[in-house]
């Protein structure tokens, strides 16, 4: 993967995003195995009915994960220096989610040239799920 | 509202083997298709000397605690009044599969909004790996909504 170049680099710049399929009860579940969050909240619809949800609900870290992807898939991970989220709203099973991102600021911090990218996620009805951002550095 | 006695207390220290299995299956549950993440060769040909821990696997990891309710039990809350607000990751160096990773959190913050219907709890964790190098600094807001009035 070959660094995009900085001076190549405009403000309101994209990167590529991605959607995913419909969140399943299948991806909670293969999700809660291989993070390790095992709270019942995402799996388990009789626990999360008596906790006052109407169903189970995703991890916010699953979108964190999927909204990473498109972070590592433009640049090498090994540039990534910050990456931060704030979980805006619940993703429900069944939705759509589109993971996006755009350059926000270009600066020079630490000898390195490093791009400030806000991030989002959100569902098919264009709701904000995750907010976000994330410095790459250039070089 | 939580005790704010409880800001600065650390909590209990551990130290945890990356293993590739656990990144595989992770690649899986995200749908990360790279081979970078998933395939040994891949990552070496990318220049990594093993599978590397994709940017959010660290909060993974920091659940693999000894006690991983400890924030929980101290300050005496329900798992299903659990929301998570934010988290963030600061990164000083990769980490791979075979790393030996360190984990320090500590209780930064604790403070309510709304007129105590939601309380919030921030944890910074410090992540080294075995040769005592900073690898990532987590940052995690906890978000508890507070239980219903009897009667209500």
């Amino acid at each position: 993967m070959t660094l995009p170049r900085f001076e190549e680099i405009t403000i309101g710049q994209q990167i590529p995003p991605l959607t995913t399929g419909p969140v399943s009860r299948l991806a909670l579940a293969l999700y809660a195995g291989a993070s390790g969050d095992h709270n019942p909240i995402h799996v388990d619809i009789d626990f999360a009915r008596k906790a006052g949800m109407p169903d189970v609900f995703a991890h916010g870290m699953l979108s964190m994960a999927y909204l990473a992807r498109i972070l590592t898939g433009w640049v090498p991970q090994s540039a990534l220096r910050s990456y931060l989220v704030r979980f805006a709203a619940i993703t429900h099973v069944g939705d759509v989610i589109t993971c996006s991102g755009r350059v926000v600021e270009k600066f020079v911090q630490d000898g390195e040239q490093r791009l400030r990218l806000q991030l989002e996620t959100v569902n098919q009805d264009g709701e904000t799920k995750l907010s976000g951002e994330a410095v790459v550095a250039l070089q | 509202m939580f005790d704010t006695q409880h800001i600065g207390r650390a909590l209990t220290p551990f130290s945890i083997e990356v293993e590739a299995g656990r990144l595989r299956f992770f690649a899986k549950a995200t749908g990360q298709a790279d081979p970078v993440y998933i395939d040994e060769s891949a990552a070496r040909n990318a220049g990594h000397p093993a599978l590397p821990v994709p940017p959010t696997f660290f909060f993974c990891l920091e659940m693999e605690s000894p006690k991983p309710a400890e924030v929980r039990e101290l300050l005496g809350f329900d798992i299903g009044r659990v929301l998570h607000g934010e988290q963030g990751f600061s990164y000083h160096r990769m980490a791979y599969a075979g790393d030996r990773l360190n984990f320090a959190g500590r209780i930064v913050d604790i403070y309510e909004k709304k007129g105590g219907a939601l309380n919030f709890v921030v944890v910074e964790t410090a992540v080294t790996n075995q040769h005592g190098q900073p690898v990532a600094d987590l940052r995690k807001i906890t978000v508890v909504r507070a239980a219903p009035t009897p009667g209500a």
